[in-house]
């Protein structure tokens, strides 16, 4: 079902044709994704398509271009060349088209960023009524009728505080809501830069390695949450991961990038089981499970990439 | 110097050299600083200038420079008693010398004094203040009665004064406005006093002000005073112009200078910190080279005179006696003095400051001010949440802008006369230094700052040509101790409990 949607929309990429591995209808469909740092190729005509209410992992080595993925797709890059297609509830979207703020805004993609960007000297619940900006900003009448405490501005900002109250309870940090969110422990951080993506009320979620740094408990609750939020709220969530337990346990489809190329393309168990994977992904001796990897690696691996960043 | 550890620390055996090195180095920067400075002063003398040499006081400097060194190098090592020895005597001595003019008449007083160092008895009393504050360390540091802080431990507990001050404050303030209010009815309340009561107040309400733009938004502006200039002259140019009232000049100005905000706040967007101040402070400059400059406009450095003052809301003048409309002082039966027009001018800057008071506490709760807090803290994070950085940061230098504006048009009209020279860059960095000093975005702060750095000043007249230093050291050690500014502590603008529940979840 999903081939026929590609081609009828003029699918120019063989990637595209069958159907999403994972299933589900497509909800993301990038079409030869390039982007050029001058003479860098940081990703090379990479197409995938990613679906509605399924997790979508982007996995690939340091470097492999996940990230610049993401900002294109977010509106922090323009891309050299391709073409970003959102399925959205108010008709299609082209996101290369659509410049910074606007991605979030209009679109309604939200991202989190592979090093933590909250608001740290605000409140915990700040953070998640920030979020709500343009819902509230359009409520105080663009300040003017704020200024005189209209009941319309009030009502909004207590439905704010309620869907923030839903998040905190979701994301286990209703206690700290009053708390400055620099302060919070690590993990406590990343979930609530979750939150805060889930009170933009997006389509799209994308989430960069948002179980870095965590414990195995951590990890485990932060799981749960996504499956939450793919089953619950039946949204299309993209995530960069290099804990091979948490890709492995939680996504639909996974795209494997190296060095900018995208080299597999598949359900959890056909991309565990690509010579290609393991040779660029695993390194070439390693027969064994993927899991065997992530002791030691992701760690190392993602406190490398943390100086680079949007 | 805070020490690591609370525990009392091994004593090791002293570095002679090391000690003498670092001396010897602090001597040679005083020397190579108090050379150029000390060492020479020009004198007018008839037919021209003259160099008169002190080199005795470059000397004086350099000896007591690295006598300091070397106490403070010793307190670091922990030996507080030779430091004690002699800074506790030294200390009273000195104090019996400059008090000796009380103490033992005028005549005893000035023979003692000339065994004072230098001539200059400020500098004197600023050499006593270091010697007492090296005693006091050195007498704690013996005495073991206070373990020295961390410094994580002394922002936290600097926080919990400023949160304590700013509890205070909702109480404090209106108590504050009160005495604000009854301030020119009480019996001390002289012309001098009404006018210095003006002064600070206008430099609340530019701290406010600017304090939107700094301590909300984040956007280090260093040419706010651009935008009280072109406010003062809207304002100026209006009123003698086109004889435009008061009333409805003020507006007029403040929206004149919430657009020069606007059109400044372009260019600079993607500009942060540094370059953000750097920028700014040109185009301060920039406005007042205009205006300079522009003669046939601004009539350049001759300034504009004979701005009106304001009316009595319209109704009536105040002065003596008028050939049409309605004098103040018969429209209330009352005898005609000229304090009745200073005091109306307080009223009138008291007004427009608390209106940025409430303005800035309303819109603190309000989306564009989260954004604006936000955008501080992390403007990338805010354009993937979909905020418009562009359109919240032009809101913040034009509402702050428009504010300077209103505060320049009530400086025209006080002072009847306005000219370049009031709004060169040392206004904006008087302006920046209340914030900075109160705390970024702290109000009370703001007036506290505003008192200590514009109040205090007034009184002491004599030491004007100190101010600037006082300043730079003030804001030297603020920066050392204290960065986020004195009464630094965020109020949260929501909360989901309530005020109790937050202060049991306290540790
Ligand atoms: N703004 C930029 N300018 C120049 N080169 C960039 C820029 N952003 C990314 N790159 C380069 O693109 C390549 C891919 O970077 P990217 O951050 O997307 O990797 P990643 O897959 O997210 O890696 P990691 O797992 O370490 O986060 C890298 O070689 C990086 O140096
Ligand atoms: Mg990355």
């Amino acid at each position: 079902m999903s081939a026929e949607t590609a081609i009828a929309e003029g699918a120019t990429s063989p990637d595209l044709l069958g159907p999403i591995p994972g299933g589900g209808e497509a909800q993301l469909t990038v079409e030869h994704l390039t982007m050029r740092f001058g003479g860098l190729v940081a990703i090379d005509d990479v197409s995938f398509q990613a679906a509605d209410a399924r997790i979508t992992a982007i996995i690939g080595p340091n470097g492999a271009g996940k990230t610049t993925v993401f900002n294109c797709l977010t509106g922090f890059y323009k891309p050299t060349v391709g073409r970003l297609a959102l399925h959205h509830p108010k008709g299609e979207f082209l996101l290369e088209r659509i410049e910074g703020f606007r991605t979030a805004q209009a679109a309604g993609v939200a991202r989190t960023f592979q090093n933590i960007r909250l608001f740290p000297r605000m409140t915990v619940l700040e953070n998640l009524i920030v979020a709500q900006h343009n819902k509230l900003m359009r409520a105080s009448g663009y300040t003017v009728l704020g200024l005189f405490g209209l009941k319309r501005y009030r009502e909004a900002e207590e439905k704010a505080v309620e869907l923030a109250r839903y998040w905190l309870d979701r994301t286990l940090l209703t206690k700290a809501a009053d708390q400055e969110a620099g302060n919070l422990p690590y993990g406590d951080q990343r979930r609530l830069e979750v939150a805060r993506a889930m009170c933009t009320e997006p389509v799209l979620l994308c989430l960069d390695e948002p179980a870095a740094g965590l414990n195995p408990r951590e990890s485990q609750v932060l799981n749960e949450l996504l499956l939450f939020i793919r089953d619950e709220h039946k949204m299309g969530i993209l995530l960069i991961e290099h804990d091979m337990s948490v890709v492995m346990g939680i996504s639909d489809h996974i795209v494997v990038l190296d060095y900018g190329r995208k080299i597999s393309d598949g359900t959890p168990e056909q991309v565990r089981n690509d010579p290609a994977v393991i040779r660029a992904y695993l390194g070439e001796d390693e027969e064994d499970e993927p899991a065997g990897e992530t002791a030691a690696g992701p760690e190392s691996a993602a406190r490398e990439g943390e100086e680079r960043d949007a | 110097m805070a020490a690591t550890t609370g525990t009392a620390p091994a004593v090791q055996p002293l570095d002679r050299q090391a000690m003498l090195k670092e001396a010897g180095a602090t001597g040679l920067v005083i020397f190579a600083l108090a050379f150029g400075l000390l060492g020479f002063r020009t004198l007018d003398v008839p037919g021209g200038i003259d160099i008169q040499y002190r080199f005795g006081d470059v000397a004086a400097a350099v000896v007591i420079g690295i006598l300091g060194r070397i106490a403070l190098i010793l307190l670091r090592e922990h030996r507080p008693l030779p430091v004690l020895l002699t800074t506790a005597p030294l200390a009273v001595v000195l104090l019996v010398m400059l008090l000796a003019k009380f103490l033992f008449g005028p005549e005893t007083g000035a023979e003692l004094m000339r065994f004072l160092p230098f001539e200059s008895l400020v500098v004197m009393w600023a050499i006593l203040i270091v010697i007492v504050v090296l005693a006091l360390r050195a007498a704690r540091s013996q005495t073991h009665i206070a373990s020295e802080m961390t410094v994580e431990d002394r922002d936290a507990r600097m926080d919990r004064i400023g949160a304590k001050v700013q509890r205070a404050a909702r109480r404090l303030g209106p108590v504050l406005l009160g005495i604000a209010i009854i301030f020119p009815f009480l019996p001390f309340a002289d012309r001098r006093l009404l006018d210095i009561g003006i002064l600070v107040v206008t430099y609340i309400m530019l701290g406010w002000g600017l304090n939107i733009v700094v301590g909300l938004a984040g956007l280090l502006d260093l040419g706010y005073v651009a935008f009280y200039a072109v406010g003062a002259y809207s304002f100026a140019l209006l009123a003698t112009g086109l004889d435009v009232s008061f009333w409805v000049a003020l507006p007029f100005a403040g929206l004149m200078a919430a657009s020069a905000g606007v059109l400044l706040g372009f260019p600079v967007l993607r500009l942060r910190g540094d370059y953000l101040a750097i920028v700014t402070l040109g185009f301060g400059e920039m406005i007042r080279i205009i205006l300079l400059n522009w003669y046939e406009f601004t009539n350049g450095p001759d300034g504009i005179s004979g701005i009106p003052r304001p009316s009595f809301f319209g109704l009536a003048v105040f002065k003596r006696s008028v050939t049409e409309g309605h004098t103040f002082h018969e429209m209330f039966g009352l005898q005609f003095t000229p304090i009745h027009r200073i005091i109306f001018m307080f009223y009138l800057i008291l007004a427009l400051a608390l209106v940025v008071n409430l303005f800035t506490m309303r819109i603190r709760k309000l989306p564009v001010g989260r954004a604006w807090e936000a955008l501080r803290e992390d403007e990338t994070a805010c354009r993937s949440l979909g905020i418009n950085p562009r359109n919240t940061k032009l809101t913040a230098f034009g509402i702050g802008a428009m504010f300077a504006g209103f505060a320049g048009s009530f400086f025209a009209t006080r002072q009847g006369f306005i000219s370049p020279e009031s709004f060169v860059f040392t206004e904006s960095a008087v302006i920046l230094a209340i914030v900075v000093l109160g705390g970024f975005g702290s109000q009370i702060g703001v007036v506290i700052a505003a008192v200590l750095l514009i109040g205090l000043p007034e009184f002491f007249r004599e030491l004007q040509q100190y101010r600037m230093l006082a300043f730079g050291m003030a804001m030297v050690l603020i920066m050392l101790w204290r960065p986020a500014g004195l009464l630094a502590h965020r109020e949260p603008t929501i909360r989901l409990f309530g005020k109790g529940a937050a202060k049991e979840a306290e540790p």
